[in-house]
């Protein structure tokens, strides 16, 4: 078991003719993925080293019965591509596109509402079941099948938790990145109430960041609903006030949104608090008894 | 990024939102023409800054006449403000906006976001105005009403209605502050702001409602469909080295500590400037040099990096995942010699080819320390400046 990705998961990949695209989309096969379908519209009827490119998500599903989409389109389509997707009720979608506005951001949300589809990201480095399924632009080689689910708002950050669980010959179940911008497809809580609910998952590894309030919403959750260990970073303790640090979400805004205000509340959830970034899997290993 | 005062009531004039009418001036000559073609008579001349408290800090001047205008002008111009929102630094006035005056009975405030819980954009109104909005939030949250609009269907009139019966509005101003709130909506969601403020919004003594001050901050992943916008950016408002740094496409953020830092990712970035305050030093800066670093990426990083005088080291961490590390490598070893590197150089990296980037580094020549893991590269820094 593990959640959103396993075996069965067929992907297709939206904007696979671009470069990141093509690139990506190797990876995930070569990691194993089932990697069964490509779109880019007005290049249907050819293929990219094997895999059949269609116009439309909806044709390139009704062909090969893909149920996860992965979006590299370029920021000012990528809304209308989560948005064909959805429409295409393919199960789960995950944009890896950075620098989405957020008010189409907005509007994807209200248009997800009632919808049969998950959103994972967008700006996120996808979702990877070790071992099984790879959706994203993660590198492979560092995750190793286990018992360990990994939550994070920031990409490269949570290759550091991963390598670090990895080295200390710690598996994973699933990790999963939200995406660093303001207005996501899941958040926090959605992906907690999944590991809570899998019976692979042991542990939890939180990474969060300034700005926003998830964080702190995902500690009340936790005190409420899981018994799992979990364990958590805060990157930015250092970040000053009003400033954007990277991601578009990563601001402290109106003096809300700070480091301090997110691990007190993890602290008063009971969470094992990780204070060094250099020490996620040790936390998360001495958390697990 | 951030507009003037008078861009953005420019802005919201486009939209239907009642302003007063007003010219920007940036000479004292401007600024007296200025007040002559607005009638001569009252006005009000406002230091333009991307910073509030302007009024408290004397940026914001009555004038009876345009050769007070004029004055009010030449006092301000060239000036350096300091504000309790632009830093002990301050910021120099090199434009003013001359406005006409006008009657003030009531003032309230009124603004706009986006809220991250409700993922749709919200609008505040509070019978505070002229007050910071965190302030009543602190103060007196009750005190805040809000209305949270749907993108499928706009702003309704029943909210503005709901507003402004909730504010104590007279009868009479009630339609006028409708179609002030669909219009500053439409100056929302139509150039891609991230936040517009309207504190005050008064009520004027003939019933007339107004935008006394306007604030409008917009979304940098936008721009790229608002040319009009983009043309408004003021870059001597900025950071130099954060607009140098954007040239590059570098995500670079100045802080006050000596340790310089370079970083792939934001997340990275900030655990990076974390866990070097962890071993009793601080960051010098932010700076997230992305996922593709080219040589010449890294180099110009290296150049924002040292032009910070008080940089004393510099952590390069990165986790190379697809990147490849002697790519990485060489481009650090290239950049190192390109700009001269005299202080020390701790360099982490990890990923696909590190023992490659390991080698290319030691055989460099160069004095650059590696680091095995997150932990080592910043003790070493931290060590190496004698921190």
């Amino acid at each position: 078991m593990s959640i959103l990705v396993n075996t069965d998961t067929k992907v297709l990949t939206q904007g696979i003719t671009g470069s990141t695209g093509q690139l990506h989309t190797r990876g995930c096969r070569d990691y194993g993925t089932r990697m069964v379908a490509g779109v880019t519209p007005g290049r249907g009827g050819t293929d990219f080293e094997g895999i059949p490119i269609f116009n439309t998500v909806a044709a390139a599903v009704a062909e090969t019965g893909a149920n996860a989409s992965v979006i590299y389109v370029p920021p000012p389509f990528a809304a209308d591509a989560i948005m064909e997707a959805v429409d295409a009720e393919v199960a789960l979608v995950i944009c890896i596109t950075e620098g989405i506005p957020v008010l189409d951001m907005v509007r994807v949300k209200r248009y997800l509402a009632g919808k049969k589809s998950r959103l994972i990201g967008p700006n996120c480095p996808g979702v990877i079941t070790p071992g099984e399924c790879k959706i994203g632009i993660m590198p492979g080689y560092i995750h190793t099948p286990g018992a360990i689910g990994v939550v994070s708002r920031s990409g490269t950050l949570t290759y550091e938790a991963v390598h670090q669980l990895t080295q200390l010959g710690i598996g994973q179940s699933s990790c999963v990145g939200i995406g660093g911008d303001p207005v996501n497809g899941t958040g926090f809580i959605d992906v907690l109430r999944l590991f809570q609910d899998d019976p692979q998952t042991e542990g939890v590894v939180l990474i969060g960041e300034i700005g926003g309030s998830a964080e702190e919403e995902a500690a009340a959750f936790i005190k409420e609903h899981m018994t799992k260990p979990v364990a958590a970073f805060i990157a930015g303790q250092t970040a000053p006030k009003g400033k954007r640090m990277g991601h578009a979400g990563a601001i402290i805004a109106g003096g809300k949104g700070t480091a301090a205000e997110k691990v007190q509340a993890f602290r008063d959830a009971g969470v094992a608090i990780i204070s060094s970034p250099a020490e996620m899997g040790k936390t998360m290993a001495a958390a697990m008894g | 990024m951030n507009i003037h005062e008078y861009q953005a009531k420019e802005i919201l004039r486009k939209n239907g939102v009642a302003v007063l009418d007003g010219r920007v001036a940036a000479t004292p000559d401007e600024a007296e023409a200025a007040a002559r073609e607005l009638g001569g008579g009252l006005c009000v001349v406002k230091a333009q800054i991307h910073a509030g408290g302007r009024g408290k800090a004397g940026g914001v001047k009555l004038a009876r006449t345009p050769q007070e205008a004029r004055a009010h002008a030449a006092a301000l111009l060239g000036t350096t403000l300091v504000t309790h929102q632009t830093g002990p630094e301050g910021k120099e006035v090199q434009k003013v906006f001359v406005e006409q005056g006008c009657d003030i009975d009531q003032e309230f405030y009124l603004g706009m976001v986006i809220d991250r819980a409700t993922a749709r954009v919200t609008m505040m109104a509070s019978s505070e105005g002229g007050v910071e909005i965190e302030e009543v939030a602190e103060r007196s949250p009750e005190k805040i009403l809000r209305a949270t609009i749907d993108p499928a269907v706009g702003f309704g009139a029943f909210q503005g209605r709901q507003l402004a019966y909730g504010l104590g509005l007279p009868k009479d101003a009630v339609n006028k502050a409708v179609a002030f709130m669909r219009g500053l909506y439409r100056a929302f969601s139509e150039s891609d702001a991230s936040m517009a403020e309207i504190n005050p919004l008064v009520l004027t003594k003939s019933g007339d409602l107004l935008a006394l001050d306007a604030k409008m901050g917009f979304d940098d992943n936008a721009l790229f469909r608002h040319a009009d916008i983009r043309e408004m950016r003021d870059v001597t408002e900025e950071n130099e080295k954060e607009v140098a740094a954007s040239k590059f496409d570098l995500n670079y953020i100045a802080l006050d500590g000596n340790i310089g830092c370079m970083v792939n990712g934001a997340g990275l970035a900030m655990a990076t400037m974390d866990i070097i305050k962890h071993y009793g030093a601080e960051p010098a800066n932010f700076l997230d040099v992305g996922g593709g670093a080219t040589t010449e990426k890294v180099t110009e990083a290296f150049k924002i990096i040292l032009s910070d005088e008080k940089v004393k080291g510099v952590l390069v961490n990165i986790f190379g995942g697809i990147m490849r590390c002697d790519v990485v490598a060489n481009g650090v070893v290239e950049a190192a010699r390109q700009v001269n590197l005299s202080v020390p150089l701790v360099v982490r990296l990890e990923g696909t080819n590190v023992e490659l980037g390991k080698t290319i580094l030691a055989e460099s020549g160069l004095a650059i320390i590696p680091a095995d893991d997150l932990a080592d590269g910043a003790k070493k820094i931290v060590e190496a400046i004698g921190a």
